[in-house]
């Protein structure tokens, strides 16, 4: 098959056409995938730096370092498939969603708009759960002990100095919402005022919680200054405070502040410290709005088992308040009225039907069984990706000029038929390309360029050696062949090293530079065939219709 | 058309001067170094890949002013990307899980208004990811020495190889050395374009050796080494140039009309493939027969030629 000038050429024209086929299919399959949906389908798969998109690299997240390697493999293995399932409904052409070592996902979505979304989307852990609320009177009792360990932790005086200093106003202002609002508690604080002697104890320096949290007649929630809320947040957080915590109940902030006057206010609720039931038990979420109120809702609905266990607590607990928790925030607590089937809705005020239903789509797809963060994060607008499309271009079609202009001024005929050669050698590396799925990237269009200046180099080592033996006094046909043969060893050899370096750079690399790995190592396979075959066998056309001793033209 | 058709040149002769040059250009590039590496902190400009931090490529309607820009970005490095109407920001501290860009946005939001510019790009590495792709890269760079090494050990003679390894790792110091003395921003592509550099340069020795092994073969005995190595050097002459300026030609196009993201890459193969030409004709045989003389082969001088062309033709 190699040994005749037609079976030669007939391998030539296979493998071109085997291009020519990776081309329509890569180019088919993008079509059938984008649908009715405009969308420019390139024959060979574009990285993110070319057409833009989003580049994520996620790990579980352990900032206190508690979690075991184990435990770290399967959550992320966990988060891996929800992320699937999450993108997949979000719609994305093309995502590439991969584990990376053992703990590490990485993110791919090209094309993306709107990187904002999408990142809350993939790194929303969407916990919903069900908690009563309940343990007010509890928590209550525990405040005065919770106090005094603030002060001893964090001193009476500083603490509250600074407090005092830096939250004047909002006290002010608070005092006078409150005396607005909260007749019961002004009575006493004025008493306090008039009396102007404060006892040690009910000093607000004294009692740096008890002083933040404000009483608005509800028996398991309190109010907080939106100012006040990390400094709130911030004595929680002690652990000689948790301690102190009455066994089975915990704390929650509401997820969305409530206005009193001028005043923005967070909700704290105290709740049971576990759910009766969580999202596992979900079975559909839908966004809409709400046709009285005109609120944006996530409407849900829960399984069969989840439908029952909700029946039998809320029969339980009619006239009690249950807490939907949506990633340890209060979304709402209504108060159990009747018994509640498995419908349900989680109330968004006036957002964006649009953030309603992303949070609906992530709900369905379940929650991550640990907050994820990111590690690494690389965005390209598509504007940026079309111009390297272009510059690439540009830069491609003037080296190529150049290095034909070179070629033929330097080598004649046999310099044509090296151009011929390179024309192959482009064509099947475009090809290879596309057939191996390889995905092509700004280096990547640098290491093409860089491979067509390379990729002469086997036809001038073999050039060279015809002329030296030409210059001895060979036949043109004697010259050609050994010429030929010569060559190869040194070919082989370097051709081999520079593989060498390219697949330990796809091995090493990640993104892009991976992209210049491989463009470089299918040049170096495909100069090597089509220097030593291609254009041999155009030598072997060009000999065919002379004598042997006619010169030739190199 | 054919050039150097019959060179005669002594390169081997002249190669103290070679390494006087060699030595004082990689001298200077030292010196460079030490002083970035004092001045700066780091004789590398590394960019956020291996640093860890935020970058924003932003691109304004209208030409803005660079100083504008430091001034309502306290604390960041900015820097002209192309034309005047585009900016690289770079932050030097990501936290992981924060949105890197966001402030940056908001900032030049308030001062220039929506719609006057274009986040064209964002990149935000935290410093643990920075600090696996730094020792990846090198783990690279050195991982391809030692396979190359081998290869070249068992198709030529260890002294081959040396000497390749040798002329490259010139070849790879001097690019380091640019990018050091330049402040090329060092990121994933340098490294790629640096090993590109050592595979490059190492393809051109290898067709010096190649001819040097088969002239060993041809001439046995009759011609001393150093004449054998500079024949060889003569005859390939024409290819190593022709290459040189086929692959320069290419590099020049890219280097000028392939944009700003990869004329760092473009910079760095542009003067690794002068420098490793420059290599293989001067460095690379003269290392060789350093090398020769140093340790000869310990067989007589007929074997050994013998042994290297057995070498050759068993692989």
């Amino acid at each position: 098959m190699f040994g005749t000038l037609k079976g030669r050429f007939l391998v030539i024209f296979l493998i071109l056409a085997a291009c020519g086929w990776a081309f329509f299919d890569n180019y088919r399959e993008c079509r059938t995938q984008a649908g009715d949906e405009p969308r420019t389908c390139s024959p060979i798969k574009l990285g993110l730096d070319l057409q833009g998109g989003m580049h994520l690299a996620l790990e579980v997240a352990d900032p206190e370092g508690t979690l075991t390697q184990e435990a770290k493999v399967d959550a992320t293995d966990r988060a891996l498939k929800i992320i699937r399932t999450r993108i997949d409904e979000f719609g994305v052409a093309e995502p590439l969603i991969q584990k990376v070592g053992d703990t590490r996902i990485i993110v791919e979505l090209p094309g993306i708009r709107e990187e904002g979304r999408a990142k809350e989307i993939i790194q929303r852990t969407a916990f919903l759960e069900w908690r009563l609320v309940k343990g007010g009177p509890e928590f209550r009792a525990a405040l005065p002990r919770m106090d005094r360990a603030i002060v001893d932790v964090l001193g009476p005086q500083g603490e509250a100095g600074e407090a005092q200093a830096d939250t004047a106003p909002a006290q002010a202002q608070r005092e006078t919402v409150e005396q607005l609002l909260f007749q019961q508690r002004r009575d006493t604080a004025a008493a306090a005022d008039t009396a102007a002697e404060e006892t040690v104890e009910t000093a607000p320096s004294r009692r740096p919680l008890t002083a933040l949290l404000l009483d608005d007649g509800q028996p398991h929630s309190f109010l907080v200054a939106d100012a006040d809320v990390p400094k709130v947040v911030r004595y929680l957080d002690i652990p000689e405070v948790q301690r102190l915590m009455p066994r089975g109940i915990a704390t929650l902030w509401a997820a969305e502040p409530e206005s009193r006057g001028a005043q923005l206010y967070r909700r704290l609720y105290v709740v049971e410290n576990r759910a009766f039931i969580t999202g596992e038990r979900l079975q559909d979420a839908t966004a809409t709005r709400d046709p009285q109120t005109f609120e944006t809702i996530v409407a849900f609905e829960l399984d069969r088992t989840g439908g029952r266990q909700f029946e039998r607590v809320t029969a339980a607990n009619i006239g009690e308040q249950i807490a939907i928790i949506l990633d340890n925030q209060v979304h709402s607590a209504p108060v159990v009225q009747s018994r509640i089937g498995s419908r349900g809705q989680i109330t968004m005020g006036n957002a964006p039907l649009q953030e309603a239903q992303d949070l609906a789509l992530v709900l369905r797809a379940g929650a991550l069984p640990a907050p994820l963060e990111i590690l690494e994060e690389r965005t390209v607008g598509p504007s940026l990706g079309a111009d390297s499309i272009q510059q690439g271009e540009v830069a491609g079609i003037i080296g190529v000029l150049l290095v034909i202009a070179i070629m033929v001024v330097y080598y004649k005929f046999a310099g044509f038929l090296a151009v011929l050669a390179l024309v192959f050698y482009t064509i099947l590396v475009l090809g290879g390309l596309a057939g191996l799925d390889a995905t092509l990237t700004a280096p990547g269009i640098a290491g093409l360029i860089l491979s067509i200046g390379m990729a002469v180099d086997a036809n001038v080592l073999i050039f060279e050696r015809i002329r030296e033996e030409l210059a001895a006094g060979r036949s043109p046909r004697a010259a050609v062949d050994t010429g030929f043969q010569q060559a190869m060893s040194a070919i082989v050899d370097s051709n081999l090293t520079t593989l060498i370096t390219g697949l330990i750079l796809f091995q090493v690399g990640t993104g892009p530079v991976r992209g210049f790995a491989v463009t470089l190592s299918i040049g170096i396979v495909a100069s090597f065939v089509s220097a030593v075959f291609v254009t041999r066998t155009l030598f072997l056309l060009y000999l065919q219709r002379r004598r042997a001793t006619q010169p030739i033209s190199i | 058309m054919r050039l150097f058709a019959n060179a005669n040149y002594d390169f081997i002769g002249k190669r103290r001067t070679a390494y006087a040059i060699a030595g004082a250009l990689l001298g200077l590039f030292f010196v460079a170094a030490i002083v970035f590496q004092v001045s700066r902190g780091s004789w590398l400009n590394y960019g956020v890949d291996f640093t860890g931090g935020t970058l924003v490529q932003v691109r304004f309607e209208q030409p803005a002013s660079a100083n504008d820009l430091r001034a309502i970005l306290p604390g960041t490095e900015i820097t002209r990307f192309g034309g005047e109407n585009e900016y690289l920001i770079r932050a030097p501290v990501y936290e992981e899980g924060t949105d890197a860009s966001a402030p940056v946005v908001a900032a030049l939001q308030e001062r220039y208004g929506e719609g006057a510019f274009q986040v064209v790009r964002t990149e935000a590495v935290g410093a643990k990811i920075g600090g696996e792709l730094q020792q990846r890269a090198l783990m690279a760079i050195l991982v391809s020495f030692v396979f190359v090494l081998i290869y070249l050990a068992l198709r030529f003679e260890w002294r081959f190889g040396v000497a390749a390894v040798v002329a490259t790792a010139h070849d790879v110091l001097f690019s380091l050395g640019m990018i050091s003395a330049l402040q090329l921003e060092v990121s994933l592509p340098t490294v790629a374009a640096v090993l590109t550099v050592l595979g490059y340069s190492l393809n051109d020795k290898i067709v010096v050796f190649d001819r040097a092994r088969e002239n060993l073969k041809r001439t046995g005995r009759r011609e001393d080494f150093a004449g054998v190595l500079n024949r060889s050097i003569n005859e390939t002459l024409p290819r190593t140039i022709l290459t040189s300026v086929t692959t320069a030609a290419a590099l020049l196009a890219l280097f000028l009309f392939g944009g700003e993201i990869i004329r760092g890459f473009s910079t760095i193969m542009l003067v690794g493939v002068v420098v490793g030409t420059f290599s293989s004709i001067f460095i690379a045989s003269p290392v060789l027969l350093e090398i020769e003389k140093r340790w000869p082969s310990t067989a007589k001088k007929g074997s050994r030629t013998s042994r290297t062309a057995r070498a050759g033709a068993a692989v």
